[in-house]
C-alpha cells in the first residue's frame, strides 16, 4: 500500500484536536484525516461518508465509518456524543449549512471547519475586474452549492452559538499559524481557511 | 460416485447441552444436541473465538466441505488461513442452528418416544437458536466471543447475540440482514411453507416415520425463496430470456427457458440435503424475529448502552433484506450511542452477494476485524 505524506490541512486540524478526544469527521472521505488522528492523537475516531467506495476504503483502514447522508443522519446522534466535530471541505457542498452548524453545536462542544474563502482578494478582484465567478472549477461544473466568505461563515456560526477561538489560512500545500484575532484580514488574504469554533 | 461412501449426519461432531433449553414458546427441550465445527486454535485466555452463524439453508460447514452432502464450504472466500476471518489468528466456531437438520436437534431428530419429532417439535425462535449457541460456548468454556458474524438469518442471530449477551460479544458483524421480517418476507416464506404442506407426501409432518419425503413441495419452496436471493440484473445477466437446449419455444410446459431449468435444478438439488420440516420451523423463526419487540418497538432502545462494536454490511441490489433495512439498523445503533460502521456495497448480485466475490466487502470486513484485534490485544 502506498502511504502518502499527510496533507498540510490534515496536520493543521490534527494539531487542534486534543489527545484521546472523541472525534466525528463529517464527510470523512477515505478516512485519511481520521487515520492520522487515530495514529498521532489516539482519538476515538468516527466518520460519516456518502460514497460507498470511500466508506469501503475507510473501513479497510480499520476506521469506524457509517455510510450515509450527514444531513439526514446527524440528528440521530445523542447530545454531546463527541468532543470535536470536523467538517473538512464539506460545508459549502451541503443543502443546509445552517442546519449542519446547529446539529454540530448540539453533538460536540468544538467544531473544526475548513472551506474555500470567497472573500480572498483575488476572487474579489476576479469578479470586480473580469465580471466572472471566481473558483478553481468553472461555475457550471462546481459541486459547490453555497459559496461563502470567511466573514459569512463566522457570522452564521455565531448565530448558531459557535464562536471562533482561532483561525488559520490554508493554501494547497501550506497552512499558516492559527491566530486568535484579525479575522478580517484573513478574510482578505486566506485562499482557504480553517476555523476552530467553540460553543459560546 | 457412490453416496454410500459418505458418512451420515449422526457421525458429525456435536455436543449435548447439559441442562434443559428453555424456549420462547414456554416449553423446554432436554438433551439438545448442538452440531459444530471449529478451525484454528483457541488462545490461552480464550479471547480469540469467532462464531459464524449460518443462513436459512446453510450449515456448520462454512470453511470446509460437508462430508454428509459433499457440498463445498459455503464461505470459502471469507474464512481460512490468511483470509479476512483468519483461522491462523482466530478460533472459528460454526454451529448448525437449533431446528436444523445437520446434526443439531430439530424436527428430524428423535423425540423421547423414539419417533422423529416432526411437527410435534416446539416452534422455535432466533433467540432460541442463540440460546443453544450460548449453551455450546458455556460447555466449551468460552466466556466472550471476539466476534460474531453472519449473513441473512445469520445476521439475525448476530443481532440477537448483541441483545441477549452483550457482555459476551466484543464485536458483531450483521450482514445482509434485517431487524425484523417484512410483510413481503413473511409472504414469500408462507408460499414455501404452503408448498411443503400441500405435498401429499408431507403426511401432516410425520413423513419420516412413514418413510416418505415431500420433495416436490420442498423444491417449490426453495424455488420461490431463491428468486428473492438474486437480483433482476443478475438473472438478466445469467439467463435473460435465453432458451434451454432448443431454438424455439416448445409450446409446452417444459423448461423452455434457461431460468426455468436453473430454478428446477436449484429446487431438486435442495431436497437431497434439507429436511422439509426444518424448513418450516426455521422460516417461522425468521418470521417471528423482531429485534425491537422487547422494547416497545424502538430498536435504538434495545441497544442503548451497549459496548458491542458493530460493523454492518448491506448490498445495493438485495431485495430480500434491502439496504434500507440495513440503514434502519445502523440508524438505531447510532441513536443508541454505540460504535457502529455501515457499508452498503454497490453490486448487482442481490442478496446472495455476501457469499460471492465482493472485494470491497472482504477488505472492509478484514479491516474491521484487524483493527478490533489490535484493540482486543490479539494482534
Amino acid at each position: 500500500m502506498i502511504v502518502l505524506a499527510p496533507r498540510a490541512d490534515h496536520l493543521a486540524i490534527a494539531a487542534r484536536v486534543f489527545e484521546c478526544a472523541r472525534v466525528l469527521d463529517v464527510g470523512c472521505g477515505d478516512g485519511a484525516l481520521l487515520a492520522l488522528l487515530r495514529d498521532t492523537r489516539s482519538v476515538d475516531a468516527r466518520g460519516l461518508e456518502l460514497s460507498s467506495k470511500q466508506v469501503g476504503q475507510a473501513l479497510s483502514k480499520g476506521l469506524s465509518v457509517i455510510q450515509g447522508d450527514a444531513e439526514a443522519d446527524l440528528e440521530l446522534f445523542p447530545d454531546d456524543s463527541f468532543d470535536v466535530a470536523i467538517l473538512s471541505r464539506t460545508i459549502q457542498n451541503l443543502r443546509n449549512p445552517a442546519g449542519m452548524l446547529a446539529e454540530l453545536h448540539r453533538i460536540a462542544p468544538e467544531t473544526l471547519v475548513s472551506f474555500t474563502n470567497y472573500g480572498h482578494w483575488r476572487r474579489r478582484l476576479q469578479l470586480l475586474v473580469k465580471g466572472e465567478m471566481p473558483g478553481r472549477t468553472p461555475w457550471h461544473r462546481s459541486d459547490m452549492l453555497h459559496p461563502c466568505t470567511a466573514a459569512d461563515l463566522i457570522k452564521l456560526a455565531d448565530e448558531h452559538g459557535l464562536g471562533v477561538v482561532a483561525a488559520a489560512h490554508l493554501t494547497v500545500d501550506d497552512v499558516g499559524r492559527f491566530r486568535t484575532g484579525g479575522f478580517g484580514t484573513l478574510n482578505w488574504r486566506a485562499d482557504e481557511i480553517i476555523l476552530h469554533l467553540k460553543r459560546k | 460416485m457412490a453416496n454410500t461412501a459418505r458418512p451420515t449426519v449422526e457421525t458429525l461432531q456435536k455436543l449435548t447441552l447439559p441442562g434443559p433449553l428453555a424456549l420462547d414458546c414456554g416449553q423446554s427441550l432436554d438433551h439438545v444436541d448442538v452440531a459444530y465445527q471449529t478451525w484454528g486454535t483457541l488462545n490461552e485466555d480464550k479471547s480469540n473465538a469467532i462464531l459464524v452463524c449460518h443462513a436459512l439453508t446453510g450449515d456448520q460447514f462454512c470453511a470446509e466441505s460437508n462430508p454428509v452432502t459433499g457440498r463445498p464450504a459455503w464461505w470459502p472466500r471469507m474464512i481460512g488461513p490468511g483470509l479476512p476471518v483468519d483461522t491462523d489468528a482466530y478460533f472459528v466456531i460454526a454451529t448448525n442452528v437449533l431446528g436444523g437438520c445437520m446434526g443439531t436437534t430439530g424436527p428430524a431428530s428423535l423425540a423421547p418416544d423414539g419417533a422423529p419429532w416432526g411437527t410435534r417439535f416446539p416452534v422455535i425462535t432466533i433467540a432460541d437458536m442463540v440460546r443453544a449457541q450460548i449453551g455450546l460456548l458455556d460447555a466449551l468454556g468460552i466466556d466472550t466471543l471476539f466476534s460474531v458474524l453472519g449473513g441473512s438469518m445469520g445476521g439475525m442471530q448476530v443481532l440477537e447475540w448483541a441483545i441477549q449477551a452483550p457482555d459476551r460479544v466484543f464485536t458483531a458483524i450483521p450482514i445482509a440482514t434485517s431487524a425484523r421480517h417484512s410483510a413481503q418476507n413473511i409472504a414469500f416464506y408462507e408460499i414455501g411453507r404452503q408448498a411443503i404442506m400441500s405435498d401429499p407426501e408431507w403426511k401432516d409432518g410425520v413423513y419420516l416415520a412413514l418413510g416418505t419425503q415431500p420433495g416436490r413441495g420442498l423444491a417449490i419452496a426453495r424455488m420461490a425463496a431463491h428468486v428473492t436471493y438474486v437480483s433482476e440484473d443478475a438473472l438478466k445477466r445469467k439467463f435473460d430470456r435465453d432458451l434451454q437446449d432448443r431454438d424455439t419455444n416448445s409450446f409446452s410446459f417444459d423448461a423452455d427457458f434457461q431460468v426455468e431449468s436453473y430454478l428446477r435444478y436449484q429446487g431438486r438439488s435442495f431436497t437431497d440435503r434439507f429436511d422439509a420440516n426444518s424448513y418450516l420451523y426455521i422460516t417461522r423463526a425468521m418470521d417471528y424475529f423482531d429485534a425491537a419487540a422487547a422494547k416497545s418497538g424502538r430498536l435504538a432502545d434495545v441497544f442503548t448502552g451497549s459496548k458491542v462494536r458493530f460493523c454492518l454490511f448491506s448490498f445495493s441490489s438485495d431485495w430480500h433484506y434491502t439496504p434500507r433495512e440495513g440503514r434502519e439498523i445502523a440508524r438505531a445503533l447510532i441513536a443508541a450511542g454505540t460504535e457502529v460502521s455501515h457499508l452498503e456495497i454497490e453490486t448487482d448480485k442481490g442478496h446472495d452477494a455476501f457469499l460471492l466475490e465482493e472485494p470491497v466487502f472482504e477488505s472492509a470486513l478484514k479491516g474491521f476485524l484487524d483493527a478490533s484485534a489490535v484493540r482486543r490485544g490479539l494482534a
